[in-house]
């Protein structure tokens, strides 16, 4: 058994349908909605404010503090608990880690940029949409970047390399490998890498490399919702 | 956020609002937005002006609570995230959250909305319980009126997923067509009392300088369902009739807006 053709009728390194927005939450000082396939992701930036307790600042430099959390009814099962989990914990931090090279906060000493990000539904591929969208509200908030950063999961079905899986895709009875990975667009490093599953060295360049094309997709999104925005504003 | 405490309530001596609206109006756009997530077994966005809140409908099948074994149970929970305003922080449920989710749940609640029994399954063994999430995504104020009429549309469009008597196995990939047993429709309104004057639909500039509000849910045919008193000024009888009468008013005035958008 090979898969061949996927479960949605997709090409192998195709991504589902994308839709973006920017400045969608009045009171942030920068926000974004992003969606991918059934996945959807509200993103909100808050700073550079002042960071509580002290003991966090850093006199050098802002920081950058992620808060990541599924909405209780946006799981494909039962209610989710609301709060945090430990897996919100650990997606938060690898968040928080991706981003942190695309952004200069030297100028803003001892204060913090707050992302928060809140999902109403889901269907896989989560912590890419999240930093999807954390980065179009980190430009629109306006906060200095040096580079843009988008996100997709590549992954594994049954032997096949294939971009963006959905929920039925991460569950095919088979072996099956889910490999998020966020990148810089000028530079092309990846930020975040993860990965779970089995999958072969060879494979895993395979999908590294597929991911450089998908995360250009991603990146044409994101720039749109940007634009739209601030077209509007010149208007 | 500026605070304009003294200049609002000054304002509100002379019928006026920053905003320049009057002071039964409620802030456009107000607008109902169903199904918008796939997981819920209903949801909805809800807009009044700048604030937003999406509310969701969980279903699950647990064991009835012992006092009363043949009717299923119900469960509001609200969540003020961070996201919605930089007043909020990340954390267990704070006072605000608690009294508006007590609030909007004694609404639906007390008026006994849902019919309980028939949500039971099997008497001491299996019933639906109903689970509405409120979560804000932009606070602007009044966010009893908004999360109320979010709960209440996302309960009117709730479908229950497939259920498989012999197995009990819930798919809740499958929506059935069934909705849920909805006897009655509460809607709470809230009335602000600043400076002497009445209003309704506060943005969160106002909601600072208020000196007490009154939430009164209330049904399609004007029963009450549940009141909450806020605030620290006492309110005289005249006033409560006043209040009561300016919320049966505009319950009216929102259920329109859920009525065109929900059958």
């Amino acid at each position: 058994m090979v898969y061949k053709t996927r479960n949605d009728g997709r090409k192998i390194d195709e991504l589902r349908p994308m839709e973006a927005k920017a400045g969608v939450i009045p009171n942030a000082d920068g926000s974004a909605y992003f969606k991918i396939g059934k996945t959807t992701a509200f993103a909100a930036v808050y700073g550079p404010r002042e960071l509580h307790p002290r003991f966090l600042q850093n006199p050098k430099t802002g920081i950058l503090r992620c808060s990541y959390s599924m909405m209780p009814f946006s799981g494909s099962g039962e209610r989710i608990r609301p709060g945090h989990s430990r897996r919100a914990q650990e997606i938060a931090l690898v968040m928080t880690a991706s981003l942190n090279p695309v952004v200069d906060l030297t100028a803003f000493p001892n204060s913090v940029v707050d992302i928060f990000i809140e999902l109403p539904q889901t269907d896989a591929g989560t912590r890419c949409a999240a930093i999807s969208a954390a980065a179009i509200a980190l430009a629109d908030a306006g906060i200095p970047m040096k580079d843009m950063i988008s996100s997709v999961a590549i992954g594994q079905v049954d032997g096949t390399v294939v971009a963006d899986l959905d929920y039925s895709e991460e569950s095919y009875p088979a072996i099956v490998s889910d490999i998020p990975i966020a990148m810089l667009h000028n530079s092309k490093e990846i930020s975040l890498l993860q990965m779970d599953g089995e999958i072969s060295k060879e494979d895993l360049i395979k999908a590294m490399e597929m991911a450089k094309v998908a995360i250009e997709q991603v990146y044409k999104v994101q720039v749109q919702a940007l634009k739209e925005k601030y077209q509007k504003v010149k208007q | 956020m500026i605070e304009n405490k003294q200049t609002i309530s000054e304002l509100a001596s002379k019928n006026k609002r920053l905003d320049g609206r009057g002071l039964e109006e409620y802030r456009q756009p107000i607008t109902i937005e169903t199904d918008i997530s796939r997981t819920a077994e209903g949801s909805v966005r809800v807009q009044i002006g700048q604030t937003v809140v999406l509310a969701g409908v969980k279903l699950s099948i647990e064991k009835p609570y012992n006092d009363t074994p043949d009717q299923g149970g119900i469960m509001i929970n609200a969540e003020l995230t961070p996201m919605s305003s930089p007043e909020y922080e990340r954390g267990p449920p704070g006072i605000k959250a608690i009294e508006l989710s007590r609030v909007i749940d004694r609404g639906i609640r007390e008026a006994k909305a849902i019919d309980m029994k028939k949500l039971c399954l099997e008497p001491g063994e299996k019933a639906w319980f109903v689970i509405i999430d409120i979560i804000t995504i932009n606070d602007d104020g009044n966010l009893f009126d908004a999360g109320g009429l979010a709960a209440l549309a996302a309960l009117k469009c709730a479908k229950f997923p497939e259920y498989d008597p012999e197995t009990g196995v819930v798919d809740y990939k499958i929506k059935t067509k069934e909705s849920l047993p909805l006897l009655k429709e509460p809607l709470p309104i809230t009335v602000y009392k600043i400076n002497n004057a009445l209003l309704v639909d506060p943005t969160s500039q106002e909601e600072k300088a208020y000196d007490a509000r009154l939430t009164i849910a209330s049904d399609t045919n004007g029963t009450i369902s549940a009141i909450q008193k806020g605030g620290n000024t006492p309110l005289s009888i005249a006033e409560i009739s006043n209040i009561a009468d300016l919320a049966l008013k505009k319950a009216k005035f929102l259920r329109e807006y859920l009525d065109k958008v929900i059958k």
